[in-house]
């Protein structure tokens, strides 16, 4: 019972702290959380991950209403929406392995952003499962360090 | 246009709000805002701790209905207020909180009496502020206002940094506040208010179930007349006491854990309830799943959060409680499928059912000779005040008491720290409520421990003039406490003695009060006469019962139908 949450909140300082304090503060659930500016500046955006019976997503949502900062909520996960998600992950790639890491990462469509003689730090953009299948295949190879960004989302606009 | 210094635009922004009193404590970071204060007409009331600064401003707010103003200084002044602030925002009270901040320079530097007030706030207020720019400084403080009025009110803290408070700024014309983010919606939704007219005709076994909403919504009229045109009986949480006369014949008291036999017994058989400004707090429905378990439930809240939160709600209808029981009567006035005679015909089986509960398990207490009932005194209170007064209470069995045997006619009248529960509250507040209203016979409710939380303000009421009258149940324990330790935990009595507790009287004298003391029966009431008749602030100490407990009562996480009864 993942939901994946969209809020709209003034940009003022502590506009966000009072979102995770509320969670926190609840005792409601956080998986990811991502925060930038909108094409207003005055506007945030939030992306947020939460888990819970149906009951507590709809205390969630009120209570995020009922914040003076929110503008809007919105549980994308109600409906059609595409969903993103970034990670860099430093592999280890000596000689013996410098090229099936290159390959596993032009399956998966990513980049190589940083090298040294002994690894090599990848981009990878996508879903959550496609992040997963990412990381899942990397690790035998070994893994030193990964940094994600948690989930962004959008409403698939309307077909007709 | 002409500049001013951003003391004065407070001083006018609160007169433009119509502030004519507040209460404060003054400090370093706000010595230029008393500097203009005490240079206007606005009154301002020094306390002897920051906590009944607030409090007093919320039994203002309370006693009023108007936004009560407290002044805090930074650090230490503004965490002192924060368990008032809490109180305030667990019972929706209006209040704007104005506090002293170390200036914009050194604001996270750890200075001298720092401390980051707006974040330790931020859950136990409707929203806060620091103001950064002078030029906001106006604009914010009219937000506040306005935040803390409308809506589902509450307290809204703005903390000020000194060097703003010295700053110059232009001070903007007044024009009405609009919050693209915040826009509460108070008028009922006609379909809903439809559907719960005819769930109302329908029903065989209705209760109104009562809460604070209507206090504060001003709403008591509407309800009072929906009520006995459709003869529904009403029970009342703590906070909605006054909301419906406790007098009429259709009020079943207070429910919950020590709510009424009538008041418990109806709720769980009732096939529909009417919630009304209330928010199924977890004192009011005792275990959930065996709360009205047959009732159809409409829930008229102007907090959409409220709405199913504990308990699943049938016809909810987020408004202001006025406006949403103003639209039922008027449903009910054009309606033709309401024959009048007929409702209150058959809603009367269940009002005889409903008597017939309240015959068998009465409000009771045992007689004791001479030895004082804390109940008896409460209602000798009621009596000699011809029921009118001005209640406020601390908590634990002195509130309880005092909410069961003190019957309200009237909204405003009992000021009680229902949701925090905040042991000290009743004496700052009954402060803030005698300076709205003067003339007005205002009683703290006490017991012996809780009258000791904040006993300090005696010299604030005699400073300031306030003639409250104390009452003091003394039995020298913490009494609720006790209570439960009798019930549940063997009789253990476990820090809840007070071996020592202060001569009273004695006390009452060191303050320049009056002090009198009653010990039999018999002394009662000439002790409570001649502190009605005394133009001063008088301590009442009555020694009570001392193992005396507050009954019916509903053991935590137990059904409202197993009460312990007297």
């Amino acid at each position: 019972m993942k939901h994946t949450l969209t809020v709209l909140l003034r940009n003022r300082p502590g506009a966000l702290s009072r979102v995770t304090g509320l969670f926190s503060g609840r005792c409601f659930n956080i998986e990811s959380l991502c925060v930038a500016e909108t094409y207003d500046p005055q506007v945030s955006c939030l992306t947020l991950v939460t888990k819970g019976e149906p009951a507590i997503i709809e205390q969630i949502t009120k209570q995020l209403h009922k914040l003076i900062d929110v503008i809007k909520v919105n549980d994308v996960s109600e409906g059609e929406f595409v969903e993103r998600e970034m990670a860099l992950i430093r592999v280890k790639a000596e000689a013996s392995t410098r090229a099936e890491v290159l390959r596993i990462i032009d399956i998966f469509r990513g980049k190589v952003v940083d090298v040294s003689p002994t690894t090599y730090a990848l981009e990878i953009t996508g879903s959550e499962s496609k992040i997963k299948a990412v990381i899942d295949i990397l690790k035998p190879l070994g893994i030193k360090e990964i940094v994600r960004t948690g989930k962004i989302a959008m409403v698939r606009a309307p077909k007709k | 246009m002409s500049k001013m210094k951003g003391s004065e635009a407070i001083i006018k922004c609160l007169q433009e709000e119509g502030v004519d009193l507040l209460f404060g404590y003054p400090g370093g970071a706000v010595i230029e805002l008393y500097d203009e204060l005490c240079k206007s007409s606005i009154r301002h009331i020094l306390v002897r701790h920051e906590q009944g600064a607030v409090h007093a401003a919320d039994g203002f707010a309370r006693a009023t209905g108007k936004v009560g103003v407290a002044i805090l200084t930074s650090g230490p002044g503004a965490t002192n207020g924060v368990t008032a602030i809490a109180t305030a925002y667990c019972d929706s009270i209006p209040l704007v909180v104005l506090t002293g901040q170390v200036p914009r320079a050194l604001i996270g530097n750890d200075a001298f009496q720092e401390v980051d007030i707006v974040g330790i706030t931020r859950p136990c207020t409707k929203h806060n502020y620091l103001v950064y720019d002078p030029e906001e400084l106006v604009p914010t403080l009219r937000e506040a206002f306005f935040l803390a009025a409308s809506g589902r009110p509450g307290p809204v803290l703005v903390d000020l940094p000194k060097d703003v408070i010295g700053s110059m700024l232009t001070y903007p014309a007044k024009k009405p506040v609009k919050m693209q983010t915040y826009q509460p919606n108070v008028n009922p939704h006609p379909g809903q208010v439809d559907t719960a007219c005819r769930a109302c005709l329908k029903a065989k076994r209705p209760v109104l179930y009562v809460g604070g909403g209507v206090i504060l919504s001003g709403a008591n009229e509407e309800l009072t007349h929906l009520a006995r045109r459709l003869n529904i009986p009403v029970t009342m949480t703590l906070m909605g006491l006054g909301g419906f006369p406790g007098t009429d014949p259709l009020s079943l008291g207070m429910l919950g854990m020590h709510g009424s036999y009538a008041a418990n017994m109806s709720v769980a058989k009732s096939d529909l309830l009417i919630a009304v400004g209330s928010r199924f707090d977890d004192r009011v429905t005792g275990r959930l799943d065996a709360f009205a378990p047959q009732a159809k439930i409409i829930h008229i809240d102007i907090d959409p959060s409220s709405i199913s939160k504990n308990v699943g709600v049938d016809i909810p209808i987020v408004a202001d409680c006025k406006l949403a029981l103003a639209a039922m009567n008027g449903w009910f006035d054009k309606s033709d499928e309401y024959k009048p005679a007929e409702v209150v015909e058959q809603h009367q089986p269940w009002i005889d059912q409903v008597k017939e509960w309240n015959d068998k398990h009465p409000l009771a207490y045992m007689e004791d000779g001479e030895v004082i009932k804390p109940q008896y005194v409460i209602e000798t209170l009621h009596k000699l005040t011809g029921g009118d007064a001005i209640i406020t209470t601390e908590v634990g069995q002195n509130q309880m008491w005092a909410a069961q045997f003190y019957k309200f006619n009237h909204p405003r009248r009992l000021l009680t720290s229902g949701g925090l529960g905040t042991m000290g509250y009743g004496l700052p507040a009954a402060i803030g409520a005698q300076m709205a209203f003067p003339e007005a016979t205002v009683i703290d409710v006490a017991g012996d421990g809780s009258i000791q939380m904040n006993i300090q303000e005696l010299a604030t009421a005699r400073e300031c003039g306030a003639p409250v009258k104390i009452a003091i149940l003394n039995n020298n324990y913490l009494g609720m406490v006790r209570q439960w330790q009798e019930l549940f935990y063997n009789r253990h009595y476990a820090s809840t003695v007070m071996e020592v507790t202060p001569d009273f009287v004695a006390l009452a004298k060191a303050y320049g009060a009056v002090g009198l003391r009653a010990s039999t029966k018999a002394e009662v009431e000439p002790v409570i006469k001649e502190a009605l008749a005394t133009k001063n602030v008088v301590i009442m100490d009555f020694s009570i019962s001392r193992e005396e407990g507050v009954f019916p009562m509903v053991p935590a996480g137990k059904a409202t139908t197993e009460m312990l009864l007297v």
